[in-house]
């Protein structure tokens, strides 16, 4: 501001207007997409919540309905969110989501953890090497690699090949179609969204604080604890946030690793939509998921604030 | 401009442990060589720090002081050679195990933690207490003058609080010795002249040893007891800061410390009363009175502090027998003093200062004049190294 001010000083006129609009320019266009293509999307969702569903196209009746052609009628169906009393299915449904997404989140965070902390103790040009490992996997789709691991879990697969080689087991495992396959996908596959934040912010930090720590008394471990820890929390919220999001809405992995053994809202959100084509349930189930998982984004947002707060300070 | 000031350490008139041949070091660093990647940075270093001494180690960046520094308290293993404090070999005893503590030169403090819980953190390490511990933070808060700022966050603090919050917390633990590393770098001139005498005041009120690392001449000058002068891994001189300073050792110790004025030649003779100098920048040959050894024909460099030249535009009545003239090129007016640049004869320049006694005087010595110089045996210095 200061300096903008200096530039108006120095042009003879106070360009405030300009200014102000060029501001509020810049703020428009992500807004601009954010309400195309996220609100208008989720309004539609929203408004086939609430409508009955028919046979017909589109299989839903409208919100608004001329009746007679003079009478604007509304109709307002709650009874899709009913669903969750009718059947227990669906909280079942939700229930084993969240936790399938937060049992991955912290197999991820423990694994990837580590990992990214051991990145930032290699040197460059190795770190940048490793880094690229991390990503690497993007470069192939990702329906690929997790068929790719259909072909590694199955009976007659690699793994069970394997084990039968070295004579560990004689008889293949059931390991395809197991809530163990889903974990096995959801960790390889969302593991770099863990391991990237949590670089950025172990990357940053301040290595004389560890030694500080260390000559005040601390142990190696105690310096983990005390020190690295608790200030690399932002990467850990946002890491963590960005597994267990996507991972509670996840389709494919359950779909294609967990079979019918494994049930996910995902699944569930699917089958509604494309095998009872009762899209007006299976957009109360969508609306009520993402107010599930609007929850915890919003106390992830409230302490990001806070923190940028203390450090505008 | 540089003037050396003589401190004497620990409030009684002359704290000179080093001169009593029963006392023994507090610390010793023997042959302590550390290289990084096959690159020396500290080379061959012997050391004696004895207790209560507030030691500085000088020298430019990449001379090594900061490795020496890190060696001592545990974050550097030496390739050779061993740290002894109190008596005890340090080798394999890992920082958090040594009684030492350190200030950094980013201070290092704790982000996430209150200005408080900085300084109670080594304590609580300790499993010290509660009560002892509260008493020796709050006594940490009052020595620096920290005590309102006691629940603030250290990105809520100026430099110089930070600087105290750092020093309190390395206090609080009582370590034998501290060891800070450029703790007054951070700060503008005004404050860190101000925190040289508070640190130098606090070292005396603490009675704990110090080693100070910096680049800062003046800084070394005016806190030292004594100071250790580093140029590329190698320690060159250790000495009082007047030592150092009337004494240089070496050639690079005369440059490094002060403005030194130097000339090559060769001994003609040498015995107790000192060396005549054969130099071919002056016409004359130079007595020396602080001599080393050495033999006739030996090449070796002369060495005078520019404030011991005296300057005059007529031939001197006075009792110094080294002589030269030339003419002033150069006038730098500083305020207090005014350092001439003469050229000599021989092409060489030579400065010489000359206090500025008083305040309304005509610049009596312009450019363009020929002058006098003149300087006591006494007051130079002849250097083999």
């Amino acid at each position: 501001m200061k300096t903008n001010g200096l530039v108006a000083r120095i042009q003879g006129k106070p360009d405030r207007w300009k200014e102000r609009w060029g501001q509020r320019l810049v703020a428009a266009v992500p807004m601009g997409w954010l309400l195309v293509f996220f609100l208008a999307p989720f309004l539609f969702v929203l408004k086939i919540a609430f409508s009955e569903s028919r046979l017909g196209i589109p299989p839903y009746q409208p919100l608004l309905e001329w009746v007679d052609g003079a009478v604007l009628q509304l109709q307002f169906n709650l009874a899709n969110f009913g669903f969750f009393l009718e059947d227990p299915l669906y909280a079942a449904a939700y229930l084993s989501s969240l936790k399938m997404a937060a049992v991955s989140t912290l197999i991820c965070l423990m694994i990837g953890y580590p990992m990214a902390y051991s990145i930032t103790k290699v040197r460059q040009p190795w770190r940048n090497v490793l880094l690229m490992l991390v990503i690497l996997p993007f470069w192939t789709s990702f329906l690929i690699r997790v068929y790719a691991w259909i072909g590694i879990l199955k009976n007659e697969g690699l793994l069970n090949n394997f084990l039968m080689w070295v004579g560990v087991i004689d008889q293949p495992l059931p390991l395809l179609h197991s809530p163990f396959a889903v974990y096995v996908g959801i960790v390889y596959s969302y593991l770099p969204f863990m391991i990237l934040p949590l670089y950025a912010t172990l990357e940053r930090m301040d290595l004389t604080l560890r030694e500080a720590a260390q000559d005040l008394g601390c142990r190696p471990w105690e310096v983990m604890l005390k020190i690295t820890l608790p200030l690399s929390l932002p990467g850990i919220i946002a890491g963590s946030m960005l597994v267990f999001i996507p991972a509670a809405g996840e389709f494919v992995i359950p779909d294609l690793l967990g079979g019918s053994n494994v049930l996910m809202i995902g699944k569930v959100l699917w089958n509604e939509f494309f095998l009872n084509r009762d899209w007006p349930l299976a957009s109360a189930v969508a609306v009520v998921m993402l107010v599930l998982l609007l929850v915890p984004f919003m106390l992830f947002q409230h302490y990001q604030a806070r923190q940028d707060e203390a450090e505008a300070r | 401009m540089l003037r050396p000031a003589e401190r004497n350490a620990p409030s009684s008139p002359r704290f000179e442990p080093w001169t009593q041949p029963g006392n023994t070091p507090f610390i010793r660093v023997q042959g302590v060589s550390k290289a990084f990647g096959g690159e020396p940075a500290v080379t061959g270093a012997n050391l004696d720090i004895y207790k209560g001494e507030l030691f500085s180690l000088l020298g430019g960046s990449g001379c090594g002081k900061t490795t020496l520094l890190r060696l001592i308290a545990g974050f550097e293993v030496p390739d050779d050679g061993r740290i002894l404090i109190d008596g005890i070999d340090m080798t394999g005893v890992p920082p958090y195990e040594r009684p030492v503590n350190m200030v950094f030169q980013s201070y290092a403090l704790f982000p996430h933690m209150s200005v408080e819980r900085n300084i109670a953190f080594g304590l609580r390490q300790e499993r010290m207490p509660r009560k002892e511990m509260n008493e020796r933070v709050s006594q940490a808060l009052d020595l620096l003058r920290l005590t309102p700022l006691s629940s603030r966050r250290p990105d809520q603090l100026s430099g110089g609080q930070r600087q105290r919050v750092a020093l309190a917390r390395a206090l609080v633990k009582h370590p034998k010795v501290l060891l800070l590393d450029e703790p007054l770098a951070a700060l503008d001139k005004k404050l860190r002249e101000n925190t040289q005498f508070e640190l130098v005041n606090i070292q005396e009120r603490v009675g704990i040893t110090f080693i100070l690392v910096t680049h800062d001449q003046e800084e070394a000058m005016t806190m030292s007891t004594r100071i250790g002068i580093m140029n590329e891994g190698y320690i060159e001189q250790v000495g009082t800061p007047r030592e150092i300073y009337e004494f240089p050792g070496t050639r690079f110790v005369a440059d490094f410390i002060g403005a030194a004025n130097m000339f090559g030649g060769v001994i003609l003779r040498l015995d107790e009363q000192g060396a005549a100098i054969q130099a071919p920048d002056i016409e004359t040959e130079v007595e020396v009175a602080h001599a080393g050894a050495g033999v006739a024909g030996m090449p070796v460099t002369v060495m005078v502090r520019p404030e011991k030249v005296r300057i005059s535009k007529t031939a001197p009545k006075n009792q110094d027998t080294n002589r030269t003239e030339g003419t002033v090129v150069e006038i730098g007016y500083l305020g207090d003093m005014s350092i001439f640049h003469v050229r000599l004869d021989s092409g060489k320049v030579m400065q010489a200062s000359q206090l500025n006694l008083h305040q309304d005087a005509e610049q009596k010595i312009t450019w363009e004049d020929r002058v006098h110089l003149s300087w006591h045996p006494s007051n130079a210095v002849m250097l083999t190294l």
